[in-house]
């Protein structure tokens, strides 16, 4: 069992919570994992990345090499795709479609044909349904559910790191972030039915 | 299936936590990307805060390594952590502890930056260990870098040095499962009773620096055996590698799974273990070395100065990998000679996104002030400096033209001024200020330089995540104490409703000829907590 997976956004969009999730989900089972974070300049508004590894086997390295990722999650849209290089030919890009803006972004239908010329790519308007769901600061978990039935992790290792990592907030913030993710998950294999 | 026994940590707080372990006594540093979350793990772990582990920050490098060396000296143990252009700050305590050596275990974690991704330079922290003649750890994983931060301190008490503990950014800034041990009681209070070897004057110094000239071939004999540098034995002999800290994890990863047919050196400890590179040397055709940082054993390692006479060693100084930045495993597989995906391009719609200060900021407001007020004064110089406010050389801004080290706004600005520019002005975050801001500022006063100096004071450390200032609430005072006339010490708040009095307090204070401090006072928009 194995997943190299890309996570990508901008500063303060809930990248860290989702490689939390699938951390601690996966470490809860006994699996290893790698992962990286971006701390620093960076996190002032700037692209913002993290590589999770999680095998069943020994990982030597945190970064996953060009071509080797199975799936790129994005909570932006550009961000996602500037991981392109590192998903391999069979993986997912999975992204939330609602632009973080900067003056020079570029024009939002270009981006998305861009996007919808893969196969494995699927767009979701994360905060929507995270606004379902309670709160539109859950887009994160939106997004990582929308990403979960093409992961090898099992759902039910997500659920559970995504229990662990709220925990201490209380039941509600918990149900929200499951909530967020069963619709992300549900609205995925919607979209991949079609 | 829970394992509490396995934490998921960063490297960072993989060393923070076996320096808890190892009992140490007291953490020092000041917050620099990659190294602040070593301390900032201490100062939130209640297990340090049960054994009552001093974990203030410091006013800067040179001030936490004296203190964890003032710890040292009492017998307990101490480390110290500050990003790699940090030990430039500390390596005048740092070098001379080498020579004095150390009483209780003193490890400097020291994380180093190689791509640059928050630093001015990607200086490698290697080249000072090795300039000191310490002994270094540079572990390749998390979990080494747990095991060996208890392995330092047990060296510095054998050995009696400060021992480093190299990190570089990837690995300071990923996670991974650590299975950690019994944590070991404090040392007690034990002063050395004869402490000749920690008065430098030059007749103990001299007879300090043979001792420690003396004791590198030890050195040299305990990293050979200490097990933190193995050889693995491989069938191929047409190349060898060595491996250096992180750089084993890529090596390793290249091999997709598969078995790694080369003789292969794993280094995670210095001194280099000579009899094993003799080895490899001895039976391996090639040699591959792979250094995360500079190639400074690449370089030792060649026998003379024509590199084409040694095409048997190949790094980054022979082309094989790249001569500067993080290597990773594409890099390393390449250099292997193994087929690496040809790059795919990222897609040309995607626009660089570069870093910004927040919505909010009072850096902002600042900057728009300054630059309206440039628009008549024309020819003005901003020697700026080290913080979230550099990113006012960004556009919208562009409004700043120096930023090198910690402090260098107000002495830049002060040479500046000397050789004729006006206006100079310097700006400097409060952080920065009282890291090495207030010294310039004493040169300045007492040449009674031309310079206005603002002081952006957000009330923290913004840019490493908001650690606490040394001097919140008390910036005024101090510019005041260092001789600054009471006239001539602005506050501003930098918000768009006092900006045409702002811009006048500034066009005023830069019209004075002599030393002028508007301290511009806004709480950070990210990280400031009401007290």
């Amino acid at each position: 069992m194995q997943d190299n997976i890309i996570l990508a956004g901008v500063g303060g969009q809930g990248i860290l919570s989702i490689a939390a999730a699938l951390a601690m989900g996966a470490l809860n089972r006994g699996l290893n994992v790698k992962q990286s974070e971006v701390h620093g300049m960076s996190q002032r508004g700037g692209a913002v990345q993290s590589h999770i590894r999680i095998s069943d086997s020994e990982i030597y390295s945190v970064l996953i090499p060009k071509g080797q990722a199975n799936a790129i999650i994005g909570v932006e849209p550009m961000e996602a795709l500037r991981y392109l290089p590192f998903l391999n030919d069979n993986g997912y890009l999975v992204t939330n479609i609602e632009p973080y803006k900067i003056p020079n972004y570029p024009d939002l239908d270009k981006l998305k044909e861009e996007l919808n010329s893969f196969n494995n790519s699927i767009l979701i308007d994360a905060g929507k349904l995270a606004k379902k769901a309670g709160n539109k600061r859950a887009a994160n978990m939106v997004v990582l559910g929308a990403a979960s039935p093409f992961l090898s992790l099992d759902e039910d290792i997500i659920i559970e790191g995504i229990k662990t990592i709220f925990n201490a907030k209380g039941e509600r913030l918990v149900n929200l972030n499951l909530d967020a993710f069963n619709m992300g998950k549900d609205f995925a294999l919607e979209f991949e039915g079609k | 299936m829970k394992n509490p026994q396995i934490k998921l940590l960063l490297g960072d707080e993989a060393v923070a936590l076996g320096a808890i372990d190892s009992g140490i006594s007291g953490i020092y540093g000041y917050p620099g990307t990659p190294s602040t979350e070593i301390i900032t793990f201490v100062q939130g772990s209640k297990k340090a805060s049960e054994k009552g582990i001093k974990s203030k920050w410091s006013v800067n490098e040179k001030t936490s390594m004296e203190e964890a060396l003032g710890m040292s000296f009492a017998g307990k143990r101490a480390m110290v952590t500050m990003k790699h252009v940090g030990l430039n700050v500390a390596a005048d305590a740092f070098v001379n502890s080498a020579i004095s050596g150390v009483n209780g275990g003193l490890v400097i974690a020291v994380a180093d930056d190689p791509s640059m991704h928050s630093s001015q330079n990607e200086q490698d922290s290697r080249f000072y260990g090795k300039f000191a003649m310490i002994p270094i750890l540079e572990p390749s994983t998390q979990q080494e870098a747990y095991d060996m931060t208890r392995y330092a301190f047990d060296l510095s008490e054998k050995v009696k040095l400060p021992v480093m503990m190299r990190l570089t950014t990837r690995l300071a800034h990923s996670r991974s499962g650590i299975k950690t041990y019994q944590s070991r009681e404090q040392n007690e209070l034990n002063p050395p009773t004869e402490s000749s070897r920690f008065i430098l004057m030059p007749s103990n110094a001299r007879g300090r620096y043979k001792s420690l000239i003396n004791i590198q071939t030890e050195l040299v004999d305990i990293s050979t055996n200490s097990g933190n540098n193995t050889y693995f034995s491989g069938n191929d002999k047409s190349l060898g590698v060595i491996a250096f800290g992180i750089a084993f994890t890529y090596l390793m990863d290249s091999f997709k799974g598969k078995q790694n047919p080369y003789p292969t050196l794993k280094i995670n400890q210095y001194p280099i273990p000579n009899d094993m590179v003799k080895k490899i040397f001895e039976e391996c055709d090639k040699i591959l070395i792979l250094e995360e940082g500079y190639p400074i054993y690449e370089e030792l390692l060649r026998n003379n100065i024509d590199l084409d006479d040694n095409s048997n060693i190949l790094g980054r100084l022979s082309g094989d990998l790249p001569r500067t930045g993080e290597l990773n495993t594409d890099h390393v597989a390449h250099s292997l000679g193994m087929e690496v995906k040809v790059e795919e391009d990222i897609p040309s719609v995607v626009e660089n996104r570069m870093p910004a200060m927040c919505v909010g900021c009072g850096h902002r407001d600042l900057y728009d002030e300054l630059n309206e007020l440039s628009k008549e004064i024309g020819n003005r110089k901003v020697f700026a400096d080290i913080g979230c406010y550099t990113l006012g050389a960004l556009p919208p801004y562009e409004a700043i033209d120096t930023c090198i080290d910690m402090g260098a706004s107000i002495t830049m600005a002060k040479g500046a001024a000397d050789a004729g520019i006006f206006p100079a002005i310097a700006v400097i975050g409060d952080s920065t200020f009282t890291h090495s801001g207030i010294t310039g500022l004493i040169d300045a006063v007492q040449d009674n330089t031309p310079i206005t100096v603002l002081i952006s004071d957000n009330y923290t450390t913004a840019m490493t995540g908001g650690q606490d200032t040394a001097a919140t609430g008390r910036i005024a005072e101090i510019c005041r104490g260092v001789g600054v006339e009471e006239e001539h010490l602005r506050l501003i708040i930098p918000l768009k409703k006092f900006m045409k009095e702002n811009i006048e307090v500034i066009r005023n204070e830069v019209n004075y000829k002599g030393v002028s401090v508007i301290i511009a006072q806004r709480e950070c928009v990210k990280f400031y907590k009401k007290m």
